[in-house]
């Protein structure tokens, strides 16, 4: 008997079913959020060798967390909300004059420079982690209102945006090269000098 | 005749299905483009705090995660209420953070040794004696770089 037809089609009908399995496998096996969240430096176990450098009180800014989350910042106490504000006030304080961006009252007994000024953060080991993450985002926050400010005044944009636009790796290299010198410029007026010294155990 | 017979008016002819496996190959490319595998299933309860201040964690084969929280419900006959670390798969003491970072960083391509990030993800309701302990682990084995996880939000919805 001669053959008519060549090979006969493939039933397609079960090629939904196929790829739904795949579907559902893909649906739960990934997530599709990515992570985003506060980096930080840790300070490295041993200290460079120059430790003879010595800092003036008044350019610390030291701000304490105790067990029940409570401040205390510069020794006396402090609401979360002001935080912020404080911390901005003492690092544009600009007291010896050379820093000419700084907008700050320019008080004697605060910090010399933005250069010069650090912030030192020390909690209890009893500190709730959500109160500690508040905290680190206020004075994190500090820095980026300032810097933005900087970043609006001398290339009409927000810092943060710029430095995300310059991590990000889609981003042009063309793009990046341009960015890297003005992020780069930024970071230098406000350095971000955020201490961590070991935590209390009393 | 049954060659002739007229179609009988009422019945709808079949909705053809012809394309569904191409609108399903659609769905399943594009789950497959913008999702990343889960690499390890949560054995503590992992609420992130909230904060604004936040930078993405771009390329994910540069980080270590390290997961902090109190155990799931269904360990907690087993290992209490007490927030515990959990490393890839199982639960592990403090001491043993230094060593983790190590082997993960050693997994890495020579390259990008100097350059990974580790992540800390982190229960709100944990305390930060824990977290200093993991920390002087991280110093201990030269990973200074830490991100501190976190979702998207107002940072004084943390405290309620």
């Amino acid at each position: 008997m001669p053959r008519r037809k060549g090979a006969p089609e493939v039933n397609a009908g079960s090629m939904a079913d196929i790829a739904f399995l795949l579907l559902i496998f893909f649906l739960v096996t990934t997530t599709i959020e990515t992570d985003a969240g506060l980096d930080r430096m840790l300070p490295p176990m041993d200290p460079p060798e120059d430790i003879d450098v010595v800092i003036k009180q008044k350019n610390i800014f030291t701000v304490n967390i105790n067990r029940n989350g409570q401040l205390l910042v510069e020794d006396d106490l402090m609401d979360l909300k002001d935080l912020r504000a404080a911390a901005v006030a003492f690092l544009e304080n600009g007291g010896d004059g050379s820093c000419n961006y700084c907008k700050g009252r320019k008080d004697l007994a605060s910090s010399d420079n933005p250069e010069k000024a650090i912030i030192s953060l020390k909690n209890d080991r009893e500190t709730k982690y959500a109160t500690y993450i508040t905290v680190q985002n206020e004075l994190v926050g500090a820095y980026n209102d300032l810097r933005n400010r900087e970043a609006q005044r001398l290339y009409g944009d927000d810092f943060t945006s710029m430095e995300a636009e310059y991590l990000n790796p889609e981003t042009s290299k063309a793009v990046r090269d341009d960015l890297k010198d003005k992020v780069k410029r930024i970071q230098e007026m406000f350095p971000q000098k955020l201490s961590e010294a070991e935590t209390s155990t009393n | 005749m049954s060659k002739f017979a007229k179609k009988k008016d009422g019945d709808l002819p079949a909705v053809s299905t012809a394309s569904l496996p191409d609108i399903v190959f659609m769905l399943l490319f594009f789950f497959m483009t913008v999702t990343t595998m889960k690499d390890s299933s949560l054995m503590v309860e992992n609420t992130l705090p909230n904060a604004t201040e936040i930078k993405k964690l771009e390329k994910k084969d540069r980080v270590i995660y390290i997961y902090v929280g109190k155990p799931t419900r269904e360990y907690q006959k087993v290992f209490g209420t007490e927030p515990k670390i959990q490393l890839n798969d199982k639960y592990a003491s403090v001491d043993e953070v230094g060593s983790y970072i190590l082997a993960e960083r050693a997994k890495k391509p020579q390259e990008i040794q100097n350059v990974l990030t580790t992540a800390l993800k982190v229960d709100k309701e944990a305390n930060m004696g824990l977290i200093a302990d993991i920390k002087q682990q991280l110093r201990e084995v030269n990973a200074l770089k830490v991100n501190y996880t976190t979702y998207e939000g107002n940072a004084f919805n943390n405290l309620q």
